[in-house]
């Protein structure tokens, strides 16, 4: 964080409820976790009951009823600990951010109240396809409908809590009858789908280079029936409501990637301090500052550029799409340089598990790549650019 | 910080204005003919923006530090020399005198610079020393004559901004070489001035339209009480001077990296190639993407050290990001917009080859990129 950044009150209490809760709870264990795969059940439950599944959701919805710089300072905290409790918990949000949104209230007391009560697990945002990411308005899931329920068919890809999730926020074409379906956002609509669906199949997980404490999962709906009282909002305005979480999600990673950094720069200065060659620390030598230095300008950079994305979010501006992309793209390139310059300076310690800097420099790289990869994130600012 | 003020976006508003009328027309020429602009300056004088941060009683515009970020990026988006003219007077002269001279001092060497009746200028590098400016070798000797007391300079200062349009400048020398930078102490020297002469005009890669050239001082006396601020503490004033410079040279980098970015915007528009504008290129959009997103970094950084500076609050290693960011940004844009117009860009018609050379400079004075890492990991190491 920036120690001279202005913070109101309250966000003040949550970054520090959560800076609290990810040095006692979730970073005694994030090496372990990762090394074996295991989901943090447990901190799901506990984020829940500290409201951090919940930051934006109004009061009146269970959540905490924060803003959107109260989430990325605790996004960023919880990441700092451990990046993949991070994702599972900023997915948590933007599928409740979703909920508070368009839920009816027999939808919110089914689904959103026991998820923010921590009663539930997590739950998972199932947009992207095995052949749709970027391009999510081509997506082929399949929703016919038969009575009072809807068919699903088709295959979501890179679902996180996907094995575990309670429920998934699931988008589906609507669609007469049998494709192919030409793409765009027509028909897109917003289900909830819940576990043990006949003919759902999540077991499918993901071996990852990192987050690999996080679940990561396949979808296959084979006739999944949905009840009609599942769809989330109205039929065929799915799209809008996916892309109504885009900020949220941009920011979030921006926040996480901030989180992966502030650790690698720890990790860096501190290691730097200690080892010595040629007769003095390498913090004593010109190349290892540099290194320092370009790391620091880069974290406070990113820092100034998310805590903007969501100040603009907070006061309800207009346009926020360039700088929501302009954090996220900025932040995650900079958290790859970050733990590629921190990890040169650990030399070979760098490269095994002895040091965490191996696990932050793996669980970099997918920051460049979710909720919008770099590309996507270039095509919005070139947009908004060349429109004015 | 993210949001400016009434009184800030007018600055903004008004600066932007003036740089688009009076600057943008003329930039191209005055760089060619290697021209001061001295209309130019006038005018910002009469905009109140050669003493923008100064106190109005104190012969300024009574703004902030703020305000002056904001202005100096309009100005150099308009024409980067008319803006280090700008930033020497506010930053290096006016500044510095401001915070350690005298009420008395004040009325002769600050009013009428914060003004902009009369122009400063700020000597402390010398030929064999810049980074490591405590190895400062100018002499300043405390000797007698018929009209008692006075201070003997002996030395060359180089690379001085405003040197052939300067009235007066803060010079940087030693009384006592074994204290190292403790030894060094400030002066208030008049210009002209007897057993000052001035070097070359140096022929510049960029900032054309500005003159550098050395200071050489050969006996050159002046009065005992044109010390400024406590004898030894030079080095200490030069420092905190550039703290504070380093956030001007951050704007003007910004504004020169601004200029650059819109005429790409604008030609990639226009351009067309394999049948639609290159706007349409990825190829294309990408480039502008990643100028127009470490732009934003960087005013991001510069904003917030304006706005620390203001406060009263620590700011060094602020400023040092500020002035990294936004110089190595400025040279990356530049690059990128000449790539984007492609042979256009390398021709004098369009503006970028300028801005291309006027960036170059942004990231060497008032403390190298090198110096600016030295102090941000100097501060790293130090809080964690």
């Amino acid at each position: 964080m920036i120690a001279d950044f202005p913070l109101a009150e309250e966000q003040r209490f949550i970054w520090e409820s959560a800076a609290r809760f990810a040095r006692d709870r979730v970073a005694p264990d994030a090496a372990k976790r990762d090394r074996e795969h295991r989901f943090p059940f447990d901190l799901v439950s506990e984020l829940a009951q500290l409201g951090l599944l919940g930051v934006k959701v109004q009061v009146e919805d269970g959540g905490s009823g924060a803003d959107m710089t109260s989430y990325v300072l605790a996004i960023s905290e919880i990441s700092r600990a451990c990046a993949s409790t991070a994702v599972t918990m900023a997915v948590s949000n933007l599928v409740a951010d979703i909920l508070s949104r368009f839920a009816s209230l027999d939808q919110k007391q089914r689904w959103l109240e026991p998820f923010l009560a921590g009663r539930m697990g997590p739950a998972s945002f199932a947009l992207s396809e095995p052949s749709s990411g970027s391009d999510a308005a081509a997506l082929q899931m399949t929703a016919v409908r038969d009575g009072d329920a809807w068919v699903l068919n088709g295959s979501k890809q890179w679902i996180t809590n996907g094995t575990h999730a309670s429920f998934h926020l699931l988008f589906a074409r609507v669609v007469d009858g049998p494709g192919p379906h030409p793409p765009g956002s027509k028909g897109i609509t917003c289900f909830v789908v819940e576990r043990g669906a006949k003919g759902l199949d999540a077991g499918t997980e993901e071996r990852k280079m990192g987050l690999r404490s996080s679940n990561t999962a396949q979808l296959h709906l084979t006739d999944v029936r949905v009840p009609a009282v599942n769809v989330v909002g109205e039929v065929g305005k799915g799209y809008a409501i996916a892309l109504s979480g885009l900020d949220t999600g941009r920011i979030g990673i921006a926040a996480q990637a901030l989180g992966i950094m502030e650790a690698a720069l720890a990790e860096g200065v501190r290691y730097a301090k200690e080892r010595k060659a040629f007769g003095k620390a390498l913090a004593e030598q010109q190349a290892t500052q540099f290194a320092i230095a370009d790391s620091r300008t880069d974290l406070e950079q990113s820092w100034l550029l998310t805590l903007r994305a969501a100040a603009d979010r907070d006061r309800g501006a207009e346009r926020t799409a360039k700088a929501s992309s302009m954090a996220k793209l900025f932040s995650t390139e900079a958290c790859g340089r970050v733990v590629d310059r921190m990890l040169q300076i650990h030399g070979g310690y760098g490269y095994v598990e002895d040091y965490p800097i191996e696990r932050l420099y793996r669980d970099a790289r997918v920051t460049r790549i979710y909720e919008g990869t770099s590309e996507v994130q270039r095509i919005v600012i070139a947009r908004e650019l060349l429109a004015g | 910080m993210f949001q400016l003020s009434e009184t800030h976006q007018e600055i903004q508003k008004m600066a932007r204005a003036f740089a688009d009328k009076e600057l943008k027309p003329v930039a191209a020429s005055l760089d060619r003919e290697h021209r001061y602009p001295a209309e130019q300056v006038k005018k910002l004088a009469e905009l109140g923006l050669m003493g923008v941060a100064v106190p109005e009683d104190q012969g300024g515009a009574g703004l902030d530090n703020l305000a002056y970020a904001l202005a100096m990026e309009e100005v150099s988006r308009g024409c980067a020399s008319t803006a280090v003219v700008m930033s020497v007077n506010n930053s290096l002269y006016c500044d510095p005198v401001m915070r350690y001279a005298t009420v008395e001092q004040k009325k002769a060497w600050l009013e009428p610079y914060a003004s902009g009746k009369k122009l400063g200028c700020f000597a402390l590098t010398e030929p064999g020393n810049g980074s490591d400016a405590g190895a400062a070798s100018c002499t300043a000797t405390l000797v007698s004559d018929a009209s008692g007391e006075q201070w003997e300079l002996n030395g060359t200062k180089a690379w001085i901004t405003n040197a052939y349009e300067a009235n007066a400048a803060i010079v940087f020398a030693t009384t006592d070489r074994a204290m190292k930078h403790k030894g060094i102490s400030a002066f208030l020297v008049p210009m002209p001035t007897k057993g000052l002469s001035l070097g070359k005009k140096e022929d510049k890669l960029g900032i054309r339209a500005s003159s550098t050239a050395n200071l050489i001082f050969e006996n050159c006396r002046i009065p005992k009480g044109n010390l400024l601020g406590e004898p030894g503490a030079g080095f200490k004033i030069a420092m905190g001077t550039l703290d504070g410079g380093r956030i001007g040279i951050a704007a003007q980098a910004l504004g020169i990296a601004q200029a650059a970015l819109e005429t790409a915007v604008e030609y990639a528009k226009e351009r067309k190639a394999f049948g639609e504008p290159i706007a349409k290129l990825q190829a294309i959009q990408f480039k502008l993407a990643d100028m127009a997103m470490r732009l934003e970094g960087a005013r991001l950084l510069t904003w917030r050290a304006a706005v620390l500076k203001d406060k009263g609050a620590k700011y060094t290693k602020e400023a040092a990001m500020a002035k990294l960011a936004a110089s190595e940004t400025s040279t990356f844009v530049a690059h990128q917009a000449i790539q984007v117009l492609g042979g256009n860009g390398y021709v004098s018609e369009y503006p970028v080859e300028r801005n291309y050379r006027d960036a170059r400079i942004t990231e060497i004075y008032e403390g190298t990129s090198e110096i600016q890492r030295l102090v941000i990991a100097g501060a790293v190491l130090k809080e964690g």
